[in-house]
């Protein structure tokens, strides 16, 4: 699903974002990022999501080359993908609902099953009833809610969060996480971005840890030998 | 395209002020266009009442029979560049000074030998009223063994043809300049509501638009913005002609101001205008994003 082969990233400045990381992620997988601010997280989500090209080694992702994407491309790319942010990145102008309605629309979806859908999805993350409601009137986790059921209203296969829970309260945080794991359950590849290390070690998730730009960790590779029978 | 539309109105919805704005700009920029396009035609017009008068005129050997000019008439009246050929007779030409010449009309009444000579006077098609044409005419003209003499105010046609090609090229840089700074003005302020919505379009590229749909709106509200900003300039330049006629445009006879086709091509040209600065601002956005 996701395939990470000696890829190296280097900033416009010229200082290393990312040295020789390589990593796969198979179907159906849950996997945190972890790693200090600056460690190379959310460049190896970037990749992902096509935002920036590899400069050497190669990325791919459900199917598609980033390194060799042309821009035509890039659309289809990331409509196989939801992407999460710490900040939401949620329309003030809009209501839940149009928010959610709004990544349908933008992709040629047929209008006249766009509210069915919107609905559906809503309401498998518990915010069927705020959907008229605009960002402002809702809470930090239930604009995180809602941000989430934009990135799922197009059952992309792959999930990309980067720090969903970075500005919420503990329980938004539980709560937000928790809806994370049952879209993992679903069959759907989430790859999670944080340093929130309780939640890591609480949900035994596959774990991929980032340091300077390398990984020092992944309990895949690391722990596997232990782990088999 | 009804998405596009319903963005479109969206936009005008929530930000009235800066669509009035910037609409407004338009038709100002498009409205100093239009006051200069208005000042050309109206100079335009007002250099081929002048050329009308550009004529050649062949006097004519006292005693020429009238069928020989009335046959060279003809041949004349066929040269490519001729509109029409008139024969004054020398009795016509009296008349005329004296009614036209009022000085002198005692001095005409106590003549007693009509001094004036007949002439062909020949008007030139308006696209040969220049010098050259004017020349070769009276050229052929000399060919005539009855013309006497050829006439047709070099030194005033020469100045006629300078002012003409200047008013040309001065019109044409002019018009130029005011186009540019026009489009650089449409450009801003379609850029300010790319900038303004940038976080709509980076929402939009992650969710997987194509850059064709997101400049779509962008495109539309460029060419309402160019239509509704030209006709805004038209109705400028209307009030601005009604209020130059009324108070110093008394004098001046046979002002005239755009026709149909030119307002057509006018709001045209804001639509294009629109379009272009809204495919470069949003080009660009969405080359650096």
């Amino acid at each position: 699903m996701i395939r990470f082969s000696h890829v190296f990233k280097t900033y416009p400045n010229g200082a290393p974002a990312l040295k020789d990381v390589s990593f796969h992620i198979p179907k159906g997988q849950f996997v945190f990022l972890t790693g200090h601010s600056g460690a190379g997280k959310s460049t190896v989500l970037s990749l992902l999501y096509a935002d920036q090209r590899p400069n050497n080694g190669d990325v791919k992702v459900s199917g598609f080359s980033v390194g060799a994407l042309t821009p035509r491309e890039v659309p289809r790319l990331r409509r196989r993908l939801g992407i999460v942010f710490q900040d939401f990145r949620l329309l003030e102008n809009r209501t839940a609902e149009e928010n959610v309605a709004f990544a349908l629309e933008v992709t040629d979806a047929r209008r006249e099953t766009i509210p069915n859908r919107v609905m559906r999805v809503l309401t498998r993350v518990g915010l069927a009833s705020k959907a008229p409601a605009y960002p402002r009137e809702l809470s930090g986790g239930e604009q995180q809610r809602v941000a989430i059921a934009r990135a799922l209203v197009n059952d992309p296969p792959i999930l990309l969060a980067d720090e969903p829970t970075g500005n919420l309260d503990e329980r938004a945080t539980k709560g937000v996480f928790q809806l994370l794991r049952e879209i993992n359950a679903g069959g759907t590849v989430v790859v999670m971005a944080t340093h929130d290390l309780d939640m890591v070690r609480e949900a035994s998730y596959r774990t991929i840890e980032l340091k300077g730009g390398s990984i020092v960790f992944d309990s895949a590779v690391d722990e596997a030998p232990s782990a088999a029978p | 395209m009804r998405l596009q539309i319903r963005e479109v109105l969206r936009s005008f919805r929530r930000t009235p002020l800066l669509s009035a704005l910037s609409i407004a700009a338009i038709g100002f920029s498009l409205f100093t266009i239009g006051l200069f396009g208005l000042v050309a035609i109206n100079f335009q017009q007002a250099l081929t009442g002048l050329a009308e008068r550009v004529e050649v005129v062949g006097f004519v050997l006292r005693g020429t029979p009238t069928e020989s000019i009335t046959l060279a008439s003809q041949d004349i009246a066929a040269f490519p560049e001729v509109l029409d050929v008139n024969f004054v007779t020398e009795e016509q030409a009296l008349t005329r000074a004296q009614r036209e010449l009022v000085e002198f009309r005692e001095a005409y009444r106590d003549l007693a030998v009509n001094p004036l000579p007949a002439s062909l006077e020949i008007r030139l098609k308006p696209n040969f009223r220049d010098v050259k044409h004017a020349q070769q005419v009276a050229e052929r003209l000399r060919g005539f063994p009855f013309v006497e003499d050829v006439r047709y105010g070099r030194d005033w046609v020469e100045r006629l043809d300078r002012l003409r090609n200047m008013a040309g090229v001065v019109g044409l840089v002019i018009g130029f300049a005011f186009a540019v700074v026009a489009i650089v003005i449409i450009g801003v302020t379609i850029r300010i509501t790319v900038l303004q919505r940038a976080k709509e379009i980076s929402i939009m590229r992650l969710v997987g638009a194509t850059n064709g749909f997101i400049r779509g709106p962008f495109l539309l509200e460029g060419a309402t913005k160019g239509i509704l900003g030209g006709l805004f300039s038209i109705a400028l330049c209307w009030i601005s002609f009604i209020l130059f006629r009324s108070r110093l445009g008394a004098g001046i006879s046979g002002l005239v101001f755009f026709t149909e086709l030119q307002v057509m091509a006018f709001l045209f040209f804001g639509v294009l205008m629109g379009l272009g600065g809204s495919l470069v601002s949003v080009g660009r956005h969405l080359r650096n994003v």
